[in-house]
Parts: structure tokens; C-alpha cells; sequence
């Protein structure tokens, strides 16, 4: 049997069926998670979406924080089980305060929608295993409200931990602190990033690369071979 | 019914590149002498029943969790004057 990763979604999320499918493309089976539902159905692990859940009122991620689904992500979370939050997942996932700092609107106020360079910066995470660390990767990258942001104290602590997961290359794209791209908490089962590993699974989309599939064979690996 | 607003800012260490956008034209619409502009949001709350002191601190508990996130911004709660009494500061 192969893991089963859920994927949340929200009322206005977006990359719910491409991220099932990088999941299915990885070897796992994908899970449908509905916002509404306490169930997580038994899954190994839990994606959130990117997309605009609850039309990012009052803030991106705010209300979907407080969705029934996520009462039982949180608590998973807390137990160990792996998250990864992929740009509005992100999101919600600093909403929740399973990541620290927050997300604000870009630095120049536009839409952004590219291929971004990365680079990871660790591969001591449930989703970046298969990742040399200080490996560049371009997957896409695509929102308003990307700019990572935290007190110095946090920023340090990230940094000093390793927990800065993933930060742009060539250029900061929404003036994110310390060129932040994802971070992971302590533990490194939950992480979230700004870009979309989702979108580069597949040498026909995306970036024409599969850069972003090591998320989700990572996944794969840490949980099978954890049985 | 009373009323309680609930104002929200960006804190001051928090770049506002909204506010800042509205800051820049505003020479342009021919409005000088604004040095800074911060943008931020007011929640204007209709409370059932007397606004005692449970009551606000349910509403500032509100503020804390959900209305405003206090990783990035600070918050205000004010009981508003009643309809019927004159406000203290004229907006005719």
C-alpha cells in the first residue's frame, strides 16, 4: 500500500486538482479533503492548497484558519503528522501559527505570476528529503501576497534553527524578508513556501521541468519508509 | 443596541506599500502637505445586550484571534457613543 496525502479544499481554492495529481505522479494516492469536514479521512499527510480560500477577506487564510478541516489538521500537525502549505496554504498555515511570522501584500502591489528560482536550503524536512541542500530549483510562482514577514527575534531564530527552508534566487520578487521563499517549524514536518512545486511535476507544464516533484517523492519516502 | 469598533493597523515597523501608494498621488490630485499615509481597516460591531466589561473582553478576545493578527498589526477597541447623545467631535 502507498501513503495516502490528503489535499485540502477550500471555497476558493485553485490548485486542489493539479496538486492531487502531482500527488498520483509522485506514487501516492490522493485524498480529497473537504473544509467543512472534521474527517482527514485517515490520511499520512495533508496538503493546503494554493488558491483565494474565503476570497482572502479580512486577510489571506484568516477565515479558512478556522475551518472545521483545520481543527484537525492543527492537531495533527501538533502530533507529528506531515503539512505542507503550497502559497495560500502557506498562508493558513502562518494564520494557524503552526509557522511563525505572516503575509503581507507585495512590496510593489502587483500580481505576480513567473518562474521563480529557488534555492533549498534544507533537506531535513518531510517534503524537501529528496533535495540537496543549497540545491537551485525554478518552479512558478503567482500571487499578490507573497511578502514573508517577522520580527528580527524570529528572523534570527529561523535562520540560527535552518529552518529558512527555501529563499529566491536572482531576485526578491515581493520584498520578503531575508529573501524568504518557505520556511519549516522546528520539528520539520510542517512547511510552507510561496511558489508552487505543484505546477513543475511534468516536463509538458509549468517550467518544462519537474524540479517540483521532489517535494512529493519526499513525502512519499518519508512515509512508506516509515512503516 | 450598542455599538464597538474595533480599529486595526499595520504595525508602525510594518511596511504599507498600500499606504504609501495612496501617499504618492496625492500631490498629484492636489492635496499637499501629507507626509505619511498608514492604511488600515475599522470593524464596526453591533453588539445584542449591555457592552459591560464581559462583553469587551469577548470582543477584545475577537480582536486577539481573528480580526486582527497580532504578528502584524495592533488593534483598537472603542465603545462608540449612542445614536441619541451628541458626539464629542462634529463630523457635520
Amino acid at each position: 500500500m502507498t501513503a495516502r496525502i490528503g489535499v485540502v479544499t477550500f471555497p476558493g481554492t485553485l490548485d486542489d486538482r493539479d496538486t492531487q495529481r502531482a500527488v498520483r505522479v509522485a506514487g501516492a494516492e490522493a485524498v480529497p479533503l473537504w473544509h467543512r469536514d472534521k474527517d482527514l479521512k485517515q490520511v499520512d499527510a495533508v496538503v493546503l492548497p494554493g488558491g483565494f480560500s474565503y476570497g482572502d477577506y479580512l486577510r489571506a487564510g484568516a477565515i479558512s484558519r478556522f475551518s472545521p478541516v483545520m481543527e484537525s489538521v492543527i492537531d495533527q500537525a501538533k502530533a507529528g503528522m506531515p503539512v505542507l502549505g503550497i502559497c495560500n496554504g502557506f498562508q493558513v498555515l502562518t494564520e494557524t501559527h503552526l509557522l511563525p511570522g505572516a503575509m503581507l501584500r507585495n512590496n510593489h502591489l502587483h500580481f505576480i505570476c513567473r518562474d521563480q528560482k529557488l534555492r533549498v536550503e534544507t533537506n531535513s524536512t518531510a517534503w524537501t528529503a529528496d533535495y540537496e541542500p543549497g540545491q537551485e530549483i525554478s518552479i512558478p510562482l503567482k500571487n499578490i501576497d507573497g511578502r514573508y514577514v517577522a520580527d528580527e527575534r524570529t528572523l534570527d531564530m529561523l535562520e540560527a534553527e535552518g529552518r529558512v527552508a527555501f529563499r529566491y534566487l536572482d531576485m526578491n520578487p515581493n520584498g520578503s524578508l531575508r529573501d524568504i521563499a518557505g520556511i519549516t517549524n522546528a520539528a520539520g514536518n510542517v512547511v510552507g513556501l510561496m511558489p508552487h512545486p505543484e505546477h513543475a511535476v511534468e516536463p509538458l507544464i509549468g517550467t518544462g521541468r519537474t524540479d517540483g516533484l521532489g517535494f512529493f517523492t519526499s513525502i512519499l519516502k518519508n512515509l512508506v519508509g516509515a512503516r | 443596541m450598542a455599538r464597538v469598533v474595533v480599529d486595526v493597523m499595520l504595525k508602525p515597523e510594518i511596511l504599507d506599500p498600500q499606504g504609501q501608494a495612496v501617499q504618492r498621488a496625492l500631490p498629484r490630485l492636489g492635496f499637499q502637505g501629507i507626509s505619511d499615509v498608514r492604511q488600515g481597516k475599522r470593524f464596526e460591531l453591533e453588539v445584542d445586550g449591555p457592552v459591560d466589561e464581559a462583553a469587551l473582553a469577548r470582543i477584545h478576545e475577537m480582536a486577539e484571534t481573528f480580526l486582527a493578527n497580532t504578528v502584524i498589526e495592533d488593534f483598537v477597541v472603542k465603545v462608540e457613543e449612542s445614536e441619541d447623545s451628541e458626539p464629542a467631535v462634529g463630523a457635520k
